[in-house]
């Protein structure tokens, strides 16, 4: 397969994207801004061996992906923010059972239904906390059509790797906007699958404490477990025992902590000479980025930090430039969720400011030129 | 001959967590002969469960088994079913769970016909949480949260499962194990999605406060008030008063079942096809 | 000649009393809050106690 350059819509993008990396099941609900996802799937997949299935709520979408993922099948559902609030009751038992799979939140406006057909960039906290309970998280920002597609490989493959939920955090403008894109040949990319058992039935243990990440054997293929949501033993059976309990805990949060280089990606423009960085993702890095060109045709050293993976937090970044600038500024679309954590990275080493829109409208070059240069 | 049921339950699970007398190992042991009759293998079985006293079933059994969300074992089997159609799929829960919290996923899996069979353990009560009502609770009884006495009216889980379109329909109780255990094969080799409700007993959490102070009595019920079809034609409305039918409610074998139909309508080409 | 043996599981039985109650020939009691089998020749194999077990603590095999 050569590539192929294509006029796509960022939705449309996600959905390609899921099938070069295997994706077998979509389910999902309609829910603005994210629909064209699942009406592509539901076009598309049959032909590649996929299904796809409309389910009666957000809550039965995310369940539904969970059980095909354990019958060992990639699986994808795609949402906004009144239905990601939805899908957090079982979001978090994919967590708990380590299920691979793909959510897409297309963020809009809230809360509640807020907007609908407006941007947005406040699910970030919902993303990293909104399940109850200690959790792992991994979630990705695409800010181009082209990383939809590509950041929606990855967080396939990061989620058949680490045997957990992956969010991609995209918005209105990236899910709608198009832009020609050049899809990777097959191979271009990697795509991961999840690790099988190769020891026998009776040796295995899905939820091995004494490596992070244990095989998954699909359902039906001999290696006969449970799977629960309550705390669990390394055979999957629900346990009291604090050990085991306290284990567990630990683990799912391990996973990340220990493979932060491999997770975390964060792009660097014009960032090593910089006095000024724009930390932004998502729509906001694409109004960032034309600022720091115009900033720099002022003589104004500005560059632009875009994290792709908004969690876990892109620390080292941030530390690896606080105390050689003189600020970092934050434009983001929400009252102030992405600026508390730069700021906490930041540790007192430099200025932190933010800018924001919340009236379902993006935030503009010459905003972001204005706030730098009174910084 | 004693019946050999350790081999299709996991080695040292049992004594399971459910109170004395309860009627659910009556249940579990019922499907255990009626898969074994079946002939369905271990590995090619799946049991998923929402949350609660039933829920707790799938641990015990060597199949692969899921213990999901409250209310949500039918969305999980309909996506493991959709990624592997080969796969035997049971989804069992209580009253509670797949009737309240699990009502529109019940509904909507009867409505599309995918083959799967659901098993609902009605105990009346919500048992795992100390015994508050659930939408099958008698108007009048007590529950933890009905000390004055129910005043919601109950759902029919039978009549529910008809209108929304399920095409296999049965009821039996944890008295009749042999009747019920014959049910089970027949939902079984339904092509489709099959409901059988099994109306059970809870000594601890119902019948304590509703005058059916043993485990024996609560099963004694359960036969005095089970009429088959057959009975049923028989009596009067006067008769019928309080009492349930017991055995195939409803049975279609025109609709087409999900999966299949799915992979006709959408030219759905296999791996490799 | 007892037509039957039943062996109990005193580890499993919850002492619901199930089986006692149940059981049409009265073979079986209660032996501290667990079932015992009082009668084992008044026994018929009828199985009815076994079926009905819901702790997988009795099995009864004809002879």
């Amino acid at each position: 397969m050569e590539r192929e350059r294509k006029f796509l819509q960022g939705n449309d993008a996600v959905a390609l994207g899921a099938i070069y990396a295997g994706c077998k099941f979509f389910a999902g609900y309609p829910i603005t801004p994210s629909t064209e996802v699942a009406e592509r799937l539901a076009a598309w997949l049959p032909a590649y061996g996929g299904r796809f299935i409309q389910m009666e709520d957000e809550i039965s979408a995310m369940a539904a992906v969970i059980g095909a993922s354990l019958a060992g099948v990639k699986s994808l559902t795609a949402t906004s923010g009144p239905g990601m609030s939805l899908k957090l009751e079982n979001l978090g038992y994919g967590y708990m059972a380590e299920v691979p799979c793909v959510i897409l939140n297309v963020m809009r406006g809230g809360p509640s239904t807020g907007t609908p057909t407006g941007p947005s960039q406040a699910d970030i906290m919902q993303a990293r906390w909104g399940t109850h309970g200690d959790h792992p998280c991994i979630a990705l920002t695409p800010s181009t059509v082209y990383e939809q597609f590509s950041q929606t490989v990855r967080a396939f493959n990061l989620a058949e790797k680490y045997r957990m939920p992956v969010i991609i955090l995209s918005d209105e403008i990236i899910g709608h906007m198009r832009e020609a894109i050049e899809i990777p040949a097959k191979g271009e990319l990697e795509v991961i699958d999840r690790m099988m058992p190769a020891c026998s039935a009776e040796e295995y243990k899905p939820y091995d404490n004494s490596q992070l990440v244990s095989p998954l054997a699909p359902f039906g293929a001999g290696y006969r477990y449970h799977v629960t949501g309550l705390n669990h033993d390394e055979y999957g059976f629900p346990t009291n025992s604090s050990k085991l309990i306290g284990l567990q805990e630990e683990r799912l949060l391990l996973k990340i902590e220990e493979n932060y280089d491999d997770i975390v990606q964060t792009e660097h423009f014009h960032c090593d000479d910089a006095e000024y960085i724009i930390f932004a993702f998502g729509s906001s890095a694409r109004a960032s980025k034309d600022a720091v060109l115009n900033l720099r045709k002022k003589g104004i050293k500005a560059g632009l930090l875009k994290p792709l993976t908004i969690w876990p937090f892109p620390d080292k970044d941030i530390v690896k430039y606080a105390d050689k600038v003189k600020g970092i500024l934050v434009p983001e679309l929400s009252l102030g969720q992405t600026v508390r954590e730069v700021s906490r990275a930041a540790g007192g080493k430099c200025k932190v400011e933010h800018i924001y829109r919340v009236d379902s409208e993006p935030i503009s070059p010459a905003q972001i030129e204005k706030a730098v240069e009174a910084m | 001959m004693a019946y050999n049921y350790e081999e299709y339950i996991r080695k040292g699970r049992l004594p399971h967590i459910w109170c004395p007398g309860c009627g659910y190992g009556i249940i579990m042991k019922s499907m255990i002969r009626a898969i074994a009759e079946m002939g369905w293998s271990k590995d090619e079985t799946v049991i998923a469960s929402g949350i609660g006293c039933a829920s707790r079933l799938p641990g015990y059994l060597d199949f692969n088994t899921l213990h999901t969300t409250h209310g949500r074992s039918l969305a999980f089997a309909t996506g493991i079913k959709l990624a592997n159609p080969a796969l035997k799929i049971v989804a069992l829960g209580g009253d509670g769970d797949m009737s309240a919290i699990g009502g529109n996923h019940f509904i909507h899996a009867c409505r599309r016909n995918i083959d799967i069979t659901v098993i609902i353990f009605n105990n009346n009560i919500y048992g795992m949480t100390g015994g508050q009502y659930s939408p099958t609770t008698p108007l009048g009884a007590k529950a933890a949260t009905a000390p004055f006495g129910m005043i919601e009216p109950d759902f029919d889980l039978c009549k529910l499962a008809i209108a929304a379109g399920a095409t296999f329909v049965g009821r039996s109780t944890s008295y009749h194990a042999l009747p019920m255990e014959k049910l089970f094969k027949e939902a079984f080799s339904h092509k489709g999605l099959s409901v059988v409700e099994i109306i059970a007993g809870c000594p601890t959490g119902f019948g304590r406060k509703n005058n059916q102070k043993t485990p024996a009595s609560m099963l004694l019920w359960q036969k005095e008030h089970a009429v088959t079809q057959k009975m049923a034609e028989k009596m009067t409305a006067e008769e019928m008063e309080g009492k349930f039918i017991t055995g195939i409610l409803h049975q279609d074998t025109s609709k087409k079942e999900y999966v299949e139909n799915y992979d006709t309508v959408t030219g759905f080409k296999a791996e490799g096809a | 000649m007892a037509k039957s043996e039943i062996k109990i599981n005193k580890e499993r039985c919850k002492g619901c009393e199930i089986c006692v109650v149940l059981c049409p020939a009265q073979v079986l009691d209660m032996q501290d809050f667990k079932v015992h089998v009082a009668d084992i020749e008044k026994c018929t194999a009828c199985m009815q106690c076994e079926l009905r077990c819901p702790d997988f603590a009795i099995e009864v095999t004809r002879l």
